[in-house]
């Protein structure tokens, strides 16, 4: 009987252990630009890079020749771009058509982006990378600030979030902080944090799948452990893409909803607008 | 025994966001159900329960990895 260590540090030739959960989350410069300061590409930056250029590509041929009758490249474009549309007037009403650039680009990155978790050879979700939903959340709490204040004044934006109208003004003490972080701090924090957390879990589960395949192949003690993996292993894709899917279009879901209430200021006397 | 407390404690912080989303999200299917016009208008404002409701599980998850 042949334990899978042991098989694993003759495959090796020497000692082998199974290396910790923190191993999945080192990245190394690419050699030869280990010295470009901030500009050094890692695995994750030369994902992004990637992404952006292939999007840039698709988005530019898809639209070069605006024939009457589409062809198959244009009609894919148009359908996404109807697809946005829908979503930006359903939620934001007239007014979303101005932003559907920005949930359109902001939709189709975190998808490209997440869908690199279960592409083979290059199983790692750039968005499961702190800094990349956060930023993507700050552009969010900047545009939604933004329409509000363009919207209602300076002023009036402000008092309207911090001071909902309409309740008696002792409880104002009480209700100004929680509206103060409900509404410009907990927002973004949740955004980021929703994307982050859905992306790494999903990104372990893939891994530790495969790898449980690969580890547990012997003969002997491991192997209904091995083809159990082996069976789970598509579910688990299906899941992961699932999760996707569903994360990408909750992002851009809940940006049409800030800019949607920043837009639409409530007012106690009039019906609230169906939105 | 040995372990970490925060996984247990990010463990009991998914009772109360699950089935809360799980009753606000039933409710909202069974009103488009009712009344299918106003689904838009249904989902929207589901979203925004949304977001307050998972506040608590992602600060759940938040404070277990970091506390």
């Amino acid at each position: 009987m042949i334990s899978a260590p042991v098989l694993a540090a003759v495959e090796r030739g020497g000692e082998w252990e199974l290396p910790s959960l923190n191993h999945l989350f080192v990245f190394p410069d690419m050699p030869g630009t280990e010295n470009w300061g901030v500009f050094s590409l890692n695995r994750v930056s030369l994902m992004l890079l990637f992404s952006a250029l292939a999007l840039a590509t698709f988005f530019f041929l898809a639209t070069r020749k605006g024939a009457m009758v589409p062809g198959r490249l244009q009609s894919v474009g148009e359908s996404y771009v109807e697809f946005i549309r829908k979503l930006a007037t359903d939620v934001i009403g007239h007014d979303g058509l101005k932003f559907v650039p920005f949930l359109g680009t902001l939709f189709v990155f975190i998808f490209l982006n997440n869908m690199f978790k279960i592409t083979p050879f290059i199983m790692l979700p750039p968005t499961g990378r702190l800094h990349i939903p956060a930023f993507l959340a700050i552009l969010v709490w900047l545009v939604y600030v933004g329409v509000g204040i363009k919207y209602q004044g300076f002023v009036g934006y402000f008092k309207e979030v911090l001071f909902p109208p309409g309740v008696p003004w002792p409880l104002y003490i009480l209700l100004t902080p929680i509206e103060i972080l409900s509404n410009l701090i907990f927002r973004p924090v949740t955004l980021t944090f929703r994307l982050f957390a859905n992306m790494v879990a999903g990104h372990i589960l893939v891994v530790i799948t495969l790898i449980t395949i690969h580890v547990f192949f012997v003969v002997g003690p491991g192997l209904p452990i091995s083809i159990f993996a082996l069976i789970i292993s598509p579910l688990v894709f299906a899941f992961e893409l699932f999760v996707i899917g569903l994360q990408a279009y909750i992002f851009v879901m809940l940006t049409a909803v800030y800019i949607s209430t920043s837009m639409h200021a409530h007012h106690e006397d009039e019906p609230v607008p169906v939105p | 025994m040995e372990g970490s407390l925060n996984v247990v404690g990010y463990g009991l912080a998914t009772l109360g966001p699950g089935i809360g989303l799980g009753i606000l999200i039933g409710k909202a299917l069974e009103s488009m159900a009712r009344q299918p016009e106003a689904e838009g208008m249904v989902r929207t404002n589901m979203f925004i329960g949304l977001g307050l409701v998972e506040a608590l599980a992602i600060l759940g998850f938040v404070l277990a990895l970091i506390g």
